[in-house]
């Protein structure tokens, strides 16, 4: 590596060998995990994030018990190996918490709390690995683990990050990118289009945020794609396993050969 | 135009983005041919079942543009026009007259609350238990004063489902000698949807252990006369160490006929004269 990394070289190519608009590789596992009742292991390509979800239950705190709704409660710890340099991060690290506070209130529209007065879900996100698109990768995190608990969703909620580097936008941003130009993270709702997070930690140039925001939003249907059949192919299994259908019918295993 | 390489990049599946189901079926059936046929149909957040205006939603479906939409993933269900999403992993939703076993969490004025798996603990009355023994309560100010008498925080109960609350939680009884406190055994915690409802949930296998199918995935296991032969073995070891007295098989197993034939059981065997009396028969038939 030369003395200072090219974020986009003059081939198009940019310094992991992805393409502009490319994806990083997508891992999902929802296997169970300990008594969480809904959990789920997601990668984007180094950045690893595991997320249980618990509830909904008992709300354990009077002061937060809703009559009308459940509560989310959000929180998220950072592992001291997660980085490249070890570093031990508090409970109390305000930028912690500002990103529990950012994954409760893109999930308060999606849960239907309605249903769960007096209740409590909890959600915990614990970051494994991180390589750029953490937001991202605990809210598709968060996505899966609540699907797995059978917690009622309005949608699926897709998040991606975008970046400029002087006029070409960017893709699903690496660490070394997003420490380099402006990004902006955004969640959408695919089967509405409805977008329930934007987010932004840099400046970005106005007429360029357009372009960004429609690229983030068509990459949020490609995450759903694969959100959608990890999730399929769950709930297949273990339907599959109860024996509640005709097992080995015909159903079931085009819909599986479709994916 | 975009291209997202790193996975293929999949064709646009049409035909399952936009699932609808034939509405020219009127007939009455529980388990209809189009949505049970050929395995069952699993959806998914997010997913169109079908038009709102020729169905009914129910668990599990929301409406949005005249569609219903499924909220959780799993398989759907329908009864007559009332389609359902049954969730496959989810907390257990109560119904009236299930078994369920739970554990005390809190103990509130005339009332214990209990965790029984589900969205909210549950409550037990003061005035829905019998007590120890099967004797009716009387409606005293004294057994109010007394209730971690009965049940404490942390002690674990059968019991069945009675009635529910305006807020969906549901309310517990144990009237019934069947009901009651549980003692000596394991708890087991499974999902609730894999507990199938049976004509009995108070179940004993041949091999001697009685288990309770708590409905909502909470399973008790009871296993008396192992139990007792644990507790029995361990305290005589734990005697004669106490008296200095090596151990051997034989010795073991004289103790053991020694407890069964003076009907002594394994708490007994801890106080020092039950204990004295012991060391001396082995000892001296040894």
């Amino acid at each position: 590596m030369g003395s200072r990394v090219e974020i986009l070289n003059d081939g198009g190519f940019r310094s992991d060998g992805r393409r502009q608009y490319e994806l990083r590789d997508m891992t999902i596992d929802l296997s169970q995990q300990g008594v969480a009742d809904g959990s789920a292991i997601i990668t984007h390509g180094l950045t690893q994030v595991l997320v249980s979800v618990f509830g909904p239950r008992e709300a354990k705190m009077r002061s937060q018990t809703m009559h009308d709704r459940a509560n989310i409660n959000v929180e998220v710890s950072v592992a001291a190996f997660s980085t490249g340099e070890r570093r031990k991060r508090s409970r109390g690290d305000k930028r912690i918490l500002e990103m529990a506070a950012t994954i409760k209130s893109t999930f308060e529209p999606v849960v239907q709390t309605s249903l769960y007065p007096r209740s409590q879900i909890d959600i915990f996100v614990q970051v494994l690995q991180q390589d750029g698109g953490l937001l991202q990768a605990c809210i598709n995190g968060t996505t899966l683990a609540l699907a797995n608990a059978g917690i009622p969703l309005l949608d699926f909620v897709c998040a991606v990050t975008g970046g400029v580097h002087s006029t070409s936008p960017m893709l699903d941003l690496t660490l070394l990118e997003e420490n380099d130009i402006p990004h902006v993270t955004v969640a959408v709702m695919p089967k509405t289009g409805k977008v329930t997070l934007v987010t932004m930690e840099t400046r970005l140039h106005v007429e360029r945020f357009e372009e960004i925001f429609r690229l983030a939003g068509e990459a949020g249907k490609v995450i759903h794609a694969e959100i959608k059949g990890a999730v399929r192919e769950r709930t297949s299994r273990l339907v599959g396993a109860m024996g509640s259908g005709p097992r080995a019918g015909g159903g079931e295993d085009d819909a599986m050969d479709e994916y | 135009m975009i291209s997202f390489a790193s996975f293929p990049v999949q064709p646009e599946r049409a035909s399952e983005y936009a699932r609808h189901f034939p509405d020219d079926d009127d007939h009455m059936d529980l388990d209809d041919g189009d949505f049970e046929a050929g395995g069952s149909k699993i959806t998914w957040p997010g997913e169109t079942i079908t038009s709102s205006q020729l169905y009914m939603r129910g668990h599990g479906t929301y409406v949005e543009n005249e569609e219903v939409v499924a909220s959780v993933a799993g398989t759907i269900e329908r009864v007559n026009k009332l389609i359902t999403v049954r969730a496959i992993r989810t907390k257990y939703n109560p119904e009236v007259g299930d078994l369920v076993v739970g554990r005390i969490t809190e103990v509130q004025p005339r009332r214990w609350k209990v965790d029984a798996n589900s969205r909210q603990d549950a409550v037990l009355m003061l005035s829905s238990v019998n007590l120890p023994g099967g004797v009716q309560r009387r409606k005293l100010e004294s057994d109010e004063l007394q209730m971690r008498n009965f049940f404490e925080e942390g002690d674990l109960l059968v019991a069945e489902v009675q009635a529910f609350f305006a807020d969906g939680a549901m309310s517990l009884h144990t009237r019934s000698l069947k009901y009651g406190k549980l003692r000596n055994g394991q708890l087991v915690t499974i999902p609730p949807i894999l507990v199938r409802r049976l004509k009995s949930h108070f179940i004993t296998l041949p091999c001697g252990v009685d288990l309770i199918l708590g409905l909502n995935g909470y399973i008790w296991f009871i296993d008396d006369s192992t139990r007792t032969a644990i507790s029995r073995v361990a305290n005589i070891i734990q005697v004669l160490a106490s008296h200095f007295v090596p151990l051997t098989d034989t010795l073991l197993l004289e103790a053991y006929e020694w407890t069964v034939e003076n009907d002594t059981d394994a708490k007994g065997l801890l106080s020092e004269d039950v204990g004295d009396a012991l060391v001396a028969t082995i000892t001296a038939r040894g």
